[in-house]
């Protein structure tokens, strides 16, 4: 089963869009796919339809009372499974740090393992922001997605979450960074997107572009790829899962 | 996977189908919203299914469905449950699948499919059974949400046979992973809407009802339908008959050569069929219009329709062991057999040839008519009563089975117990037929015993005629291929090779003769010892020990 987590220490900037979307598309191509909807505001699960509820709460997950293979919900879709978020995830950080697991970055990495032979590919929705919960996220990553809008700032956490992964003792995820909602009628997107290239590895080709189809999403509450897979939106994403599927290979 | 699936079908009458399907939407659409399943997969729509099995229905006896359904780019296989026909143990795409004409074994691409499959059938080939093709419509059933926890899925099937029967649709709920509950609420909803039944049977027990048939529907088993009281006249009709109708079944597979199992089971007939008329024609000779005249002319014709069968019989039985004797090589190299192999193969494409002449030939043609129409006109006398419903001076059934059956096992015992480890082995062939005579009077009459009791008698008997089997089959065998070997050499086909590897196949075959040979005093003792005599004397008087 390969990991991918799509995440940034920004909110807002295309995240859960582009779990939906991806597991959507890996669906489509064959590959047993679950999507982990680990952000407590739950719009992955709001966007599948599936009640943002799993019993007993991040707790009981954490705690070992309850498998993820339990709490995983068929989606609309053949091969495309959903983990539901749950309110109490808002609470993860403080759970993950009370278990007496021996290394507390690597549960997430362990709560995964039993769904190994089950699925070939999961994809992990993280909320923002650093935290214990997102360590965990990026040492249980084969991929770590992160999506950037282009701004400066935007840039510089790239750096910043970069270097962080250098730091890993153990094995270190790729990172695949690519422009989301880029409006290349705006001049800084366009000069922004046109230098990275030159300046910096591991970043995708694709960029996804701004548009309103991709807001639609939380009103059609399906992935673009199924309610508008002829438009602009969605023949960017396919082209990023290609670029995501031949990346590292 | 789907789980909480639920199967029912409609019923009653063709015209009442549909609005028991419209009616099971119609209470679905009360709980859920329906959404119709854009179906995007090739060839859910418009389904074709072909059903394989051996001619004697070996897949389905060991639980087994085997499906072919096409797809745009060659086909799959799918091998199912008999009880779960939706489950899938093992699928494989094949490439050029025939629907018209038999498979060997060796047509299905090696892989989980093919070796579960081979294990079964071998060395039978596959035939298609029936071909049903239908429409499948899935509906989506939604919660409050939108979202798909449940689907309904309406198959109608048709035959495709020349007047294309209509089966009884299909309804099936299946489950979304997460959401038992809700598939468990369409289930309950579906099976009480009026005329839909839990389905009990499988989409081909329905297709082959349709043509007066059903799964299992051949054996070669004599398994004819005697009871106690009949007229004993009848009884002996009766079960040659259905010998009768086994031959016959199995004259059209022999000629086509299908696969070897058509041949043995004729032989088996045969075999039985001559049996039948040493161990009971007297009794026709008595009190029928049958004189011993014609019924020496029936046992005439039946030696020589079995005589007929023996060549391409017994270079099947070399053929068919062939993997066995090159793995049970240690001096020689497999490879050394190969001339030998080649030899056999060509010496039974003219065994066959001849045979399937004989088949087609008038003698032939004339020995099955007139045998019918003299065990026709017995049995129906026999029913009758050949004198306003005196029973006939044959007696009963059971008199009969009792007196025959008794009569060939005291043989069995006499000659069994005479035998010392210095007799000829000729004594010991003789009692193998003597014990080919008991099984088949014990088979004839089956339906009369108690089934326990009977197994237990069979089973020792079984074991008995096993032994004494190998310890002929293995004498004839080395003869046989020393036979070969100088044909063989007459023909300028035999390298010193293959001479060597055969004569190392002789000796391992000799070494299992001596082994049944040491084994057969103990398999006697099992079954003709004074608690097999009990056991039998218990069995005819209908009880058991």
């Amino acid at each position: 089963m390969r990991i991918y987590a799509t995440y940034n220490i920004k909110g807002g900037v295309g995240k859960t869009t582009t779990a939906v979307n991806l597991a959507h598309l890996a669906a489509a191509d064959g590959l047993r796919t679950v999507l982990w909807d680990l952000d407590p505001q739950g719009a992955a699960s709001f966007m599948f339809r599936v009640k943002p509820r799993v019993k007993g709460g991040g707790k009981a997950l954490v705690r070992g009372k309850r498998s993820l293979d339990d709490a995983v919900k068929g989606t609309d879709f053949d091969n495309l499974d959903l983990i539901p978020a749950d309110f109490t995830y808002r609470t993860m950080d403080l759970l993950l740090n009370e278990s007496e697991a021996a290394k507390p970055a690597r549960q997430i990495l362990s709560l995964l393992a039993p769904l190994a032979t089950e699925y070939d590919a999961a994809f992990l929705d993280c909320p923002p922001g650093i935290s214990l919960l997102s360590e965990n996220v990026l040492h249980a990553a084969d991929v770590v997605l992160i999506p950037l809008i282009p701004t400066t700032l935007s840039v510089r956490t790239l750096d910043q979450l970069t270097e962080f992964i250098a730091e890993f003792n153990s094995r270190r995820p790729d990172v695949l960074s690519f422009f989301s909602m880029v409006d290349r009628r705006k001049r800084l997107h366009r000069e922004i997107t046109d230098n990275i290239f030159a300046e910096r590895q591991g970043v995708a080709h694709t960029v996804i572009p701004a548009l309103s189809v991709i807001e639609r999403m939380s009103v059609e509450r399906s992935p673009v790829t199924v309610f508008a897979p002829r438009s602009s939106a969605a023949r960017a994403y396919r082209s990023l899962w290609a670029e995501l599927r031949s990346h590292g290979e | 996977m789907p789980p909480g699936l639920a199967g029912f079908v409609a019923s009653g009458d063709e015209y009442a189908w549909d609005d028991e399907v419209a009616a099971v939407l119609g209470q679905l659409g009360q709980t859920f919203a329906l959404v119709p399943e854009r179906t995007g997969a090739p060839g859910t729509p418009h389904q074709r299914r072909t059903w394989f099995d051996t001619f004697d229905w070996r897949l389905y006896r060991a639980g087994l469905l085997l499906e072919y359904v096409p797809a745009r780019r060659g086909g799959e296989l799918l091998l199912a449950p008999v009880g779960d026909p939706h489950q899938s143990l093992a699928r494989q795409p094949v490439a050029s699948w025939r629907l018209t004409t038999p498979h060997p074994v060796a047509d299905i691409p090696d892989g989980p499919l093919a070796s579960r499959v081979s294990s079964v059938i071998f060395p039978r080939a596959l035939l298609p059974v029936v071909t049903v093709a239908g429409t499948t419509s899935v509906t989506r059933l939604l919660n409050a949400d939108g979202k798909t926890v449940a689907r309904l899925a309406v198959e109608t099937p048709a035959v495709m046979s020349a007047d294309r029967p209509r089966l009884p649709p299909r309804l099936a709920i299946t489950g979304i992973r997460g959401y038992p509950g809700q598939a468990r609420r369409a289930a309950r909803i579906v099976a009480q809407a009026p005329g839909i039944q839990p389905a009990s049977d499988t989409v081909l027990a329905d297709a082959l009802a349709a043509g007066g048939r059903r799964p299992g529907d051949y054996s070669n088993k004599v398994d004819a339908p005697v009871k106690e009281a009949m007229p004993a006249t009848e009884a002996i009709a009766v079960i040659l008959l259905r010998l009768l109708d086994t031959i016959e079944v199995n004259v059209d597979g022999v000629i086509r050569d299908i696969d070897t199992e058509f041949l043995h089971d004729l032989r088996v007939s045969v075999r039985r069929t001559r049996a039948a008329l040493k161990l009971l024609g007297d009794a026709l000779i008595a009190a029928t219009a049958v004189t011993a005249d014609e019924l020496d002319r029936f046992t005439a014709d039946f030696k020589w329709l079995g005589d007929l069968t023996t060549p391409t019989r017994d270079l099947d039985v070399h053929l068919l062991e062939f993997g066995d004797m090159v793995a049970g090589l240690a001096a020689a190299r497999p490879e050394d057999l190969e001339p030998f192999r080649s030899f056999l193969q060509r010496r039974r494409l003219r065994a066959s040839r001849a045979l399937a002449r004989g088949l087609r030939s008038p003698r032939f043609g004339a020995l099955t008519a007139e045998w019918r129409k003299t065990l026709l006109a017995v049995r129906d006398a026999g029913s009758i009563g050949p004198r306003g419903g005196i029973p006939d001076r044959s007696g009963t059934t059971r008199e009969l089975a009792a007196d025959r059956t008794s009569r060939a096992f005291r043989r069995v015992a006499r000659q069994g117990g005479a035998i010392t480890p210095t007799s000829p082995h000729e004594s010991l062939h003789d009692l193998r037929k003597r014990c080919k005579e008991l099984r088949y009077a014990l088979e004839f009459f089956a339906p009369l015993h108690d089934p326990a009791a009977y197994g237990k008698v069979v089973g020792d008997l079984k074991r008995l005629q096993d032994c004494l089997g190998q310890f002929q089959d293995s004498e004839v065998q080395i003869a046989e291929i020393r036979a070969l070997a100088e044909a063989m050499l007459a023909a300028d086909a035999a390298p010193a090779v293959t001479l060597l590897a055969m004569g190392e196949i002789t000796s391992g075959i000799a070494a299992r003769q001596a082994a049944a040979r040491a084994d057969f005093e103990r398999r006697f003792a099992a079954f003709a010892g004074a608690d097999g005599q009990r056991r039998m004397a218990a069995l005819l008087r209908g009880g058991t020990t």
